[in-house]
């Protein structure tokens, strides 16, 4: 942290840098909202700890539509992202500054409340002790415990796009679990459990919107279903159908350039498994054209965007 | 006050859906929300906050409102009947409770939303009193009393045991109908809920957002607040999802349109929220152009422009849902921070 507080401050004071995105500390110890600094408003409040989950590549697109350079706090799984809109031309290089930052995963404070912990007045991290202080009692949790689900399957701790990174050789110490593992198990059920489970997840939907506008690949100028035009609305399922489709359109429109970064999950309110979908389709992708994680870098052309007359005719494979 | 006589909730509840549609708050997928008892749900009376509020009941997320038909030169107008059977809503919290106040204000003044006041004629509420409040809460910076909620009928529980307290006429007559399940409570027993409302106050005043100062949210001063530089600030993070309106009790603008079913037409209305870029978009185009607009909105109706039509009552009840589901973390506590005199 304090490393990273002297290069940002290095970087706005000799001028290579005009902006910084961050984060913010919030109210609670554990709540963090994207932010950007500058020299006017100072550094104040800007953190970078086991909170700090939200991607912020996607405030890019924004971001560097502005004058001036944005220095930008790069995760390594967020940097998927930013390789992806810089090669679908959302973003401005140019005017970016990616600072890579370590990451030894994340803690989940919705993991820290489904332990039944609640009234959480301060949480202290301690090596491997969270600590944390409720109104009702202080309790110490093991940080492997409560971390995010996402972490849990972390693709790897390398930052692919940045001008400089600041490196840490702290690890989570854990062991990662298999990343398809999830969606192996909804591959074993039948079609009728597995129908069961998406409706049972889906119908809970309530049309945020969250998983949508969180979505670094999700960069069009008007969506769709924001276009009154269509005559779909964005604000209610009008039918169990629409319930449905709206997730299985988004997953369709994201294959091949999704990079599981599980912004999606995270923020829905009712903690609906969207990941899921995604990760659905990268597994089928691997399996059909070979091992493919998109982000990697900004110029390789996704396995739904090339065509070669090897690629595989997937409803031929799959009968085989 | 009375006591329900067994320690089973199970009995309440099948002898209440015996009667009426009985909603408590359920688990579905994982998450809470207010839906109809069976032996068969899983009842989470346990939970603080459904994910979506009570609301629901009387103000669904989207509901027909007509339908028309068309055979040559004439049309047809398909009304939803006037009838409703009546039902009843139980777990409602404090917070939940008195946002249907701020919802009656809108929709049952004239002309009366004749949807709405049917679902409020037709619905009994009867509330829970918190016992474990979490940090996200702040009701009682809205005058708020987390243990004494504004239902028909209110109930307590401690140690295990149900207390009941008829508060409206509506409350006293469906009581007498559960008469057989209910008896009076002892004086030690009343003293044992009062002696736990005042603990839970007690905890209430140690949580963070429990000193939110409000007082200078006045509508003389509604300019001040719209030109603060500090909109610019807030709202920078902003995504322009719904989550905060959708998850709110008191949120209540909601958007009508046609859909076209293929053999007529029907007209529906839904939700709709400020956060959206197509919100109150007209024929002249859109008010409020950009996020910050949009942002800003939400919380100038919820602190000024509500209080200031309905004799300074505040449309936020400080249930905290907004705090804890806000994808960044930014919410209306936040805000009033932030904006107020603090």
């Amino acid at each position: 942290m304090q490393g990273i507080i002297e290069k940002v401050t290095e970087l706005l004071d000799n001028g290579t840098v005009d902006r910084v995105l961050a984060w913010k500390a919030g109210e609670f110890s554990y709540d963090r909202t994207p932010a950007v600094f500058d020299k006017e408003s100072g550094l104040y409040g800007l953190v970078y700890d086991s909170f700090c989950v939200n991607n912020l590549s996607k405030y890019l697109i924004e971001e560097s539509k502005k004058d001036g350079k944005v220095l930008v706090l790069m995760k390594p799984c967020d940097s998927y992202g930013l390789n992806m809109l810089i090669k679908e031309h959302r973003v401005d290089r140019e005017k970016i500054y990616v600072l890579g930052v370590p990451c030894k995963c994340k803690v989940s404070v919705d993991k820290i409340k489904a332990t039944g912990l609640t009234g959480i007045l301060d949480i202290v991290e301690e090596g491997n002790d969270i600590k944390v202080t409720t109104v009702y009692g202080d309790t110490t949790l093991d940080r492997k415990d409560v971390l995010c689900d996402k972490c849990m399957v972390c693709k790897d701790k390398v930052v692919v796009v940045y001008d400089e990174k600041i490196e840490s050789d702290e690890t989570a110490g854990i062991e990662k679990l298999d990343r398809m593992a999830e969606v192996e198990a909804l591959e074993a059920m039948t079609p009728d459990e597995r129908f069961n489970f998406w409706r049972s997840q889906l119908s809970k939907c309530i049309r945020c919107n969250a998983c949508r506008n969180v979505c670094p690949i999700c960069s069009c100028t008007k969506c769709v279903f924001d276009n009154d035009n269509t005559g779909i609305s964005s604000k209610a399922n009008v039918d169990s159908f629409e319930e449905n489709m709206f997730h299985i359109v988004r997953a369709y429109h994201v294959a091949g350039r999704c990079t599981d970064c599980g912004e999606c999950s995270r923020v829905c309110p009712q903690n609906i498994p969207l990941h899921l979908l995604n990760r659905k389709f990268i597994k089928e992708m691997n399996e059909l054209y070979g091992t493919y994680q998109a982000g990697t870098d900004a110029e390789a052309k996704d396995p739904l965007t090339a065509f070669t007359k090897e690629d595989a005719e997937p409803s031929v494979i799959y009968n085989r | 006050m009375l006591k329900f006589t067994s320690d089973q909730m199970s009995t309440l509840f099948s002898a209440i859906s015996a009667m009426k549609t009985l909603y408590v708050p359920v688990e579905k997928g994982g998450e809470v929300t207010f839906g109809v008892w069976s032996e068969t749900e899983k009842v989470r009376l346990d939970a603080l906050k459904t994910v979506k509020s009570a609301k629901d009941l009387f103000f669904p997320q989207a509901e027909t409102m007509m339908g028309f038909k068309m055979e040559g030169k004439n049309i047809e107008i398909q009304v939803p009947e006037e009838k409703m059977d009546e039902f009843v809503v139980f777990g409602v919290r404090a917070c939940d409770a008195k946002s249907f106040e701020v919802l009656d204000n809108v929709f049952l003044a004239e002309p009366v939303d004749t949807y709405y006041a049917l679902r409020r004629k037709s619905g009994i509420v009867i509330c829970a009193a918190c016992t474990r409040p979490e940090e996200s809460c702040f009701c009682n910076v809205f005058g708020i009393d987390a243990t004494a909620p504004a239902g028909d009928i209110v109930t307590w529980t401690v140690d295990g045991t149900l207390y009941w307290e008829a508060k409206t006429e509506k409350g006293e007559a469906f009581t007498a109908q559960l008469s057989e399940y209910l008896a009076e409570a002892t004086a030690e027993e009343e003293a044992a809920v009062a002696a736990q409302n005042e603990a839970v106050k007690a905890i209430i005043a140690k949580l963070p957002y429990a000193n939110l100062k409000v007082d200078g949210f006045t509508g003389d001063r509604m300019m001040e607040y719209f030109n603060s530089p500090k909109w610019a600030e807030l709202y920078q993070a902003c995504l322009g999802c719904g989550t905060c309106t959708f998850v709110c009790p008191t949120c209540q603008c909601y958007d009508i349109r046609d859909y076209d079913t293929g053999h007529g037409i029907q007209r529906y209305r839904c939700w709709d929220s400020c956060m959206y870029s197509e919100f109150t978009k007209m024929a002249g185009g859109q008010p409020r152009l950009t996020q910050l607009e949009r942002f800003r909105q939400r919380f100038m109706h919820k602190l000024l422009y509500y209080p200031m039509n309905n004799n300074g009552l505040f449309s936020c009840v400080g249930c905290g849902r907004c705090v804890n589901k806000c994808p960044i973390s930014m919410n209306i506590a936040k805000v009033i921070k932030a904006l107020g005199d603090e």
